[in-house]
């Protein structure tokens, strides 16, 4: 967090929700590969929520796009097993 | 709220503890039609104040939090006076007062200053720049000496109201 976080268009975006524990879990997933991202900070009202839907068509958060893979995705858990498989030491 | 996987643990905050006493500050201090300078220890002039650090100004948390306090009502019961403190501005915070129909009274601190006296500063990951205090709650006695304190550890992190009523009914 002490690095200046960089905007030059990483190719992971997150849409998150403030201090939500499912989106900090895929925070610490995607800090803990070291991965570069951007946070895309939306409400807690889903209907405040038509960005998400868009891409991904639901309105819960976590979701990620990785533009690496081209896979856009919801729902924590599937999310860690995603970064897993994709970004670990396994990969 | 049950996880089955780990919340972020916030690092050992430096704030001033139960015996102390609370640092003295001015801020706007915003009510439902207007707002004004105040400071705290005109406020516990008055009488206890239970000062709430909270996460700016949304739906989530910073709702779950007023929505309790509104509906515990503590000061219908006890000698206090609870007021809020976020980084949102006075607009927000008329809005969110209006939004939550609430009657308590909310400081603005975009700066984070207060923050920074009471040793509770959180960066937020994510939002360059923006920094606010974490969760937090102190009840102060009318020459600002601190007789309870609440910081949260974790992130999310919320007070425990049923500790906060119990030291209420207790003094």
């Amino acid at each position: 967090m002490s690095e200046p976080p960089s905007t030059t268009d990483p190719s992971i975006t997150l849409y998150r929700l403030q201090a939500c524990p499912f989106c900090e879990r895929v925070v610490r997933k995607l800090d803990e590969y070291d991965l570069d991202y951007r946070s895309r900070f939306v409400e807690a009202m889903h209907s405040e929520r038509d960005v998400v839907k868009r891409i991904s068509g639901k309105r819960t958060v976590p979701a990620i796009v990785d533009e690496n893979t081209g896979v856009t995705m919801s729902e924590s858990a599937n999310i860690v097993e995603y970064l897993d498989n994709t970004y670990g030491a396994e990969a | 709220m049950e996880l089955d996987f780990e919340v972020v643990d916030l690092d050992e905050s430096d704030h001033p503890d139960e015996g102390a006493q609370a640092p003295d500050f001015v801020r706007p201090l915003v009510n439902d039609e207007y707002w004004e300078d105040v400071a705290l220890s005109e406020l516990a002039a008055d009488g206890p104040v239970l000062l709430v650090f909270y996460t700016m100004d949304g739906d989530f948390p910073a709702t779950y939090i007023w929505n309790e306090l509104r509906d515990r009502a503590w000061d219908d019961d006890y000698d206090i006076t609870v007021v809020g403190l976020s980084i949102s501005s006075p607009y927000e915070h008329k809005t969110f007062i209006d939004e939550r129909e609430m009657d308590y009274r909310l400081f603005s601190d975009p700066q984070n200053g207060v923050a920074e006296e009471y040793g509770i500063v959180n960066d937020l990951d994510g939002m360059a720049g923006i920094s606010e205090p974490r969760p937090a709650v102190f009840l102060i006695d009318d020459e600002r000496m601190i007789q309870y304190a609440w910081v949260a550890q974790e992130w999310p992190g919320f007070p425990d109201y049923d500790e906060i009523e119990g030291k209420l009914a207790d003094r």
